[in-house]
């Protein structure tokens, strides 16, 4: 007898999500349903205004990767008004988003996904003595000392939760699946994952202050305009750019001692769900590329990731991309029509049509109509995953040197297979394994920054006219978040938005299944798992936090009123460069 | 006919709400006592947590003195006179004695990550010392039922004791379709309806939650509306701002130890502590609004030297919240500080009434006459009729700006 499973709340995550398994006698996951249950309409809201404006609203679309959604729909008007941004704000704008990624990535692994591997009520068992012994040998795989790692320490974390613990209520701890057995870490490891997930709380408030370093603030920065940046004062002051390298040399030694030590140790100690592929998913990788090296103008200039697609996890072979093959389909999306069309063709209209049947006060989707708020969106008529795996998987595909260095050291340094990549342990895998390369990059552009004020530039806006630029244009803003490939496209007539369009990370990964009843990345991913214990499912937890879920994002809605915003092709970004 | 220039600098340029607070003797003896008997009485409840803050406080690296340091300043921030630090750094101990319930509606978790960001105390204090929280979304452990048991635990336990924290908008279209919650598919004006039932008060934190925010910006497609539109026969605190400071909401927790009460509110239940004053007030370019001297484009020589904002769309005029005093993450900076403005994100429908480029045409403030008690009830802002602002402005009709067409009282001059 199957069971059907229902996980409403997904906690830990931003936004809501639902998830629902049919899980059989053998406790495998048999089909998985992934359903977003929160709508707002924010393509319609930015209709009308002034494209100038739209930035600062479409960043609300989400509060934790702040700061993507500004920048792309201000690359988008830019686009469409042909304003190349100066030296100056493009290096600060890398900076605010390389901030963002280190600062989401740890935040993510921590806080969001670490208690699916660390079990913190083991962790008060341990021996603090024997935990920096531990500490020490996953640091030394890559030739590092532990963070923060002392007898006292430990001992002191382990007060600290003991006491909590022992007041009998576990606030936002309580209830969870502690002491289940898919938890798989000694109690010494899970006490260093417990004492990291304070020092990353501490870390987190630090990186975030370097992006409000030239941001205003965070969450929600205000310092982007179109045509460039107006934080001057900040620029000017090398004590603000030395004040902002600091915090991410610091992240950087936190990612190196203890963000990548714990994926090693968790990655080891669940290395055979990582070899045996599971949470795998789809196995075909999309990235849009991101963050431009150069100033030669749109989709021109050399990138840190480089665009393309692989497929069937083969990275013998690459695609370039090209941004006219991704339609989006609302079979099972709460939209009027069962059609499968280019983002700018037809009409879209919210139909929600609510849930299936209700029983014992459960009401379950209804999973042959539609059941979710977000769209499936579709590559050349393929599902995709995007994300940190995504832009490695396609960066070591496309010969990238630098994410194949970064990569393959990590492989080499934790004895670990190409293949673990292909599942979830390898997904969380490869956010540390960019966190540590983006510290890296960071701390080289503050010193391009540096350099270029040093030399006498100041320029931080080029101008335009407005009313002339403003006339009928359009444009986009495509590059990439924390979670993957995230597109902004806009269309302007008359100095106001005549439409506005979002293609988000989580709108691939949290997608509901297409026209074809094919599966979307989170949906593919779960199918095939095997649970320990039905009620307690540990395992889908952790594979759906795996893509660190951004729901509000991931919800959009167009109407163009079968008008063709924009057909461009992206210029394939050659993968030898400079 | 007058000159509109001369009569906006004058307007402009008054002592205005520069931070007098004093109530007088009596009043601050009064709460004084109240605040006191009222910690007396929580030292005997029962303590949720066995903590003792001091050692929290120490194991931090942070000393007494460090320590009272933080709670004067606490008290300044809660414009109340230095006496009281000794009942705040008291309170601070004792303020795990305030359950907290945190949930998430017509969201995108920036205020959730904003408490992240808290410095004063720390986030890694409040969550293990200072506040009790039982729930909160982002953060919880346990998902699906598990999670949903938690908080029904939680309710039950704290029952007429918690504060629940919303944050979010909450749509009320086709019948609450646009947002639903847990396993039973509850909508989220049901969930709000019944998690307030047995609050002690309810706080609405960020402007999504307050006043609809950016669900509810024209055209509003889901019907989205804010906690104090549902929520009835309850205490609603508002502490908007996209997202809130966190050293508002903490303030707010702390008022309610110190005093068990709500803080004192404004006619839109934002707490005067916080709200109480305009941006343009304590800016640190207010000089140069003075003299005239305004960034007349981005990237120019004003912008270069930190000039007025006001002519590239600052609201830092019509906009009360306390920003350019606490400013934000641990002090780094703040939208005036990076040169952009302020988008007026305190008030209500700021997306569709102040947060564009330009400056408002018929702007027209009416000078606060006053100390901080002339808040926004005491001199409605907003369009006044045709008295432009006469500093050469290439202003834009708000009507064309926003879409909302905003209709205010008409003042008298």
């Amino acid at each position: 007898m199957s069971k059907h499973v229902v996980i409403d709340p997904i906690t830990r995550i931003e936004g809501h999500l639902r998830i629902e398994a049919v899980i059989d006698d053998n406790n495998v996951i048999q089909e998985a349903y992934s359903s977003s249950t929160m709508f707002r309409g924010i393509e319609e809201i930015l209709r009308g205004r002034d494209p100038r404006d739209c930035g600062l609203l479409a960043m609300r679309i989400c509060g934790v990767c702040t700061g993507t959604h500004y920048q792309r729909s201000i690359e988008a008007v830019e686009h469409a008004f042909n304003v190349t941004i100066p030296k100056n704000a493009r290096i600060v704008r890398n900076l605010m988003q390389g901030g963002l990624y280190i600062h989401d990535h740890v935040v993510h692994f921590y806080h969001l996904h670490a208690l699916d591997w660390v079990d913190i009520t083991k962790a008060l068992e341990a021996d603090p003595k024997k935990a920096v012994e531990e500490a020490q040998k996953w640091a030394k795989l890559s030739g590092q000392r532990p963070w923060n790692a002392s007898e006292d320490v430990f001992a002191e974390v382990q007060e600290r939760v003991t006491k909590y613990v022992k007041q009998g209520r576990l606030g936002i701890f309580g209830n969870a699946y502690w002491g289940s057995k898919a938890y798989k870490l000694t109690p010494e490891q899970n006490l260093i994952g417990l004492s990291h997930y304070l020092d990353a709380l501490e870390l987190q408030r630090e990186v975030a202050k370097a992006q409000a370093i030239f941001g205003g603030k965070n969450p929600h920065p205000q310092s982007i305009v179109v045509g460039g940046v107006t934080c001057v004062q900040d620029i000017k002051n090398p004590a603000r750019v030395a004040e902002f390298k600091d915090i991410i040399q610091k992240a950087l030694k936190f990612t190196k001692q203890a963000y990548l030590p714990d994926v090693y140790m968790a990655g080891t100690m669940y290395a055979d769900e990582a070899l045996d592929g599971t949470g795998g998913g789809l196995g075909n990788y999309m990235s849009f590329g991101d963050f431009n090296l150069d100033d030669t103008p749109f989709y021109e200039a050399a990138k840190l990731f480089p665009s393309g697609v692989v497929m069937n996890k083969d990275l013998s072979k690459v695609y370039e991309l090209d941004q006219t093959k991704i339609t989006e389909d609302v079979t099972h999306a709460w939209y009027e029509g069962t059609t499968n069309l280019h983002p700018y063709d037809g009409v879209t209209t919210p139909k929600y049509t609510g849930f299936g049947k209700k029983e014992d006060n459960i009401a379950y989707l209804d999973t042959d109509k539609k059941y979710s708020w977000i769209k499936s969106p579709l590559y050349d008529d393929e599902r995709m995953e995007v994300g940190p795996l995504a832009r490695m998987v396609v960066g070591v595909a496309k010969g990238d040197e630098k994410i194949t260095k970064y990569v393959t050291t990590f492989l080499k340094n934790g004895n670990l297979p190409t293949k673990v990549l292909f599942s979830t342990v390898g997904r969380t895998a490869a956010r540390a394994i960019e966190t540590e390369m983006m510290c890296e990059e960071v701390i080289k552009w503050c010193d391009e920054l540096a350099s270029n004020v040093a030399h006498g530039d100041l320029s931080t806006w080029t101008e335009f006219d407005f009313d002339t630029v403003s006339k009928d244009a359009k444009g986009f803003g495509m590059a990439e978040a924390p979670r993957g490939g995230l597109g902004h496209w806009v269309k302007i007539k008359d100095g106001k938005v005549e439409n506005y369009q979002a293609v988000v990370p989580s709108t691939w990964n949290a997608a509901p299944k297409d026209y074809k009843g094919r599966m979307g990345a989170y949906e593919a991913s779960l199918v095939g798992t095997k649970v320990v214990n039905p009620d307690e499912p540990l395992e889908i937890i952790r594979t759906v936090h795996s893509f660190d879920p951004c729901i509000a994002c991931a919800v959009h809605i167009v109407d163009t009123k079968g008008k063709e915003l924009a057909v461009y092709k992206v210029n394939p970004v050659g993968s030898s460069r400079a | 006919m007058v000159d509109s220039q001369e009569m906006v600098k004058k307007v402009f340029t008054q002592d205005s709400a520069r931070v007098d607070t004093n109530k007088g003797d009596a009043y601050y003896n009064s709460l004084f006592e109240k605040a006191k008997s009222r910690l007396e009485a929580l030292k005997k409840q029962p303590a949720l947590k066995d903590i003792d803050m001091m050692e929290v406080v120490e194991s931090e690296g942070v000393n007494r003195r460090d320590f009272m340091k933080w709670a004067s300043a606490t008290t300044a921030t809660l414009m109340l006179p230095p006496m009281f630090t000794p009942l705040v750094a008291e309170a601070t101990e004792l303020m795990n004695r305030v359950p907290v319930i945190w949930i998430e509606l017509q969201d995108c978790a920036g205020n959730s990550e904003a408490l992240l960001r808290s410095s004063t105390p720390t986030v890694d204090d409040l969550l293990f010392d200072v506040l009790s929280l039982e729930f909160h979304h982002t953060l919880q452990s346990a998902s699906g039922h598990q999670a949903e048991e938690q908080l029904e635990d939680a309710i039950h336990h704290f029952k007429g004791k918690y504060l629940l924290f919303v944050e979010g908008a909450i749509p009320t279209a086709i019948n609450g379709g646009y947002g639903t919650i847990g396993a039973s598919g509850e909508t989220f004006q049901e969930n709000l309806e019944r998690l307030s039932k047995d609050a002690a008060a309810v706080v609405a934190v960020g402007s999504c939650a307050t006043y609809g925010g950016v669900p509810a910006a024209s055209p509003n497609p889901t019907g989205a509306v804010g906690v104090m539109d549902l929520v009835k026969g309850k205490p609603v605190i508002n502490i908007p701002a996209c997202p809130a400071n966190p050293a508002n909401m903490v303030g707010v927790v702390l008022h309610f130890v110190l005093t068990g009460q709500i803080p004192e509110l404004d006619s839109l239940l934002r707490p005067k502590f916080a709200f109480g004053y305009r941006i343009h007030d304590n800016c640190e370019r207010r000089a140069h609004f003075d003299a005239g001297e305004f960034v007349e484009e981005w990237g120019d020589e004003g912008a270069k030297n930190n000039f007025c904002l006001y002519k590239v769309g600052c609201k830092g005029p019509m906009t009360f919240n306390n920003c350019s005093i606490i400013r934000y993450n641990d002090g780094a900076n703040w939208p005036i500080g990076v040169g952009r403005g302020c988008i007026g994100c305190s008030e209500p429908d700021f997306w569709d009434k102040y947060a564009y480029e330009r400056p408002m045409a018929d702007a027209n403030i009416k000078a606060p006459t006053g100390g901080v008690e002339k808040t926004v009830d005491e001199f409605g802002l907003g369009l006044l009729t045709a008295t432009t602002i006469g500093i050469g402005v290439h202003a834009v009709a708000s009507a064309v700006a926003g879409k909302r067409t905003v209709h205010s009282e008409d003042g008298e001059e």
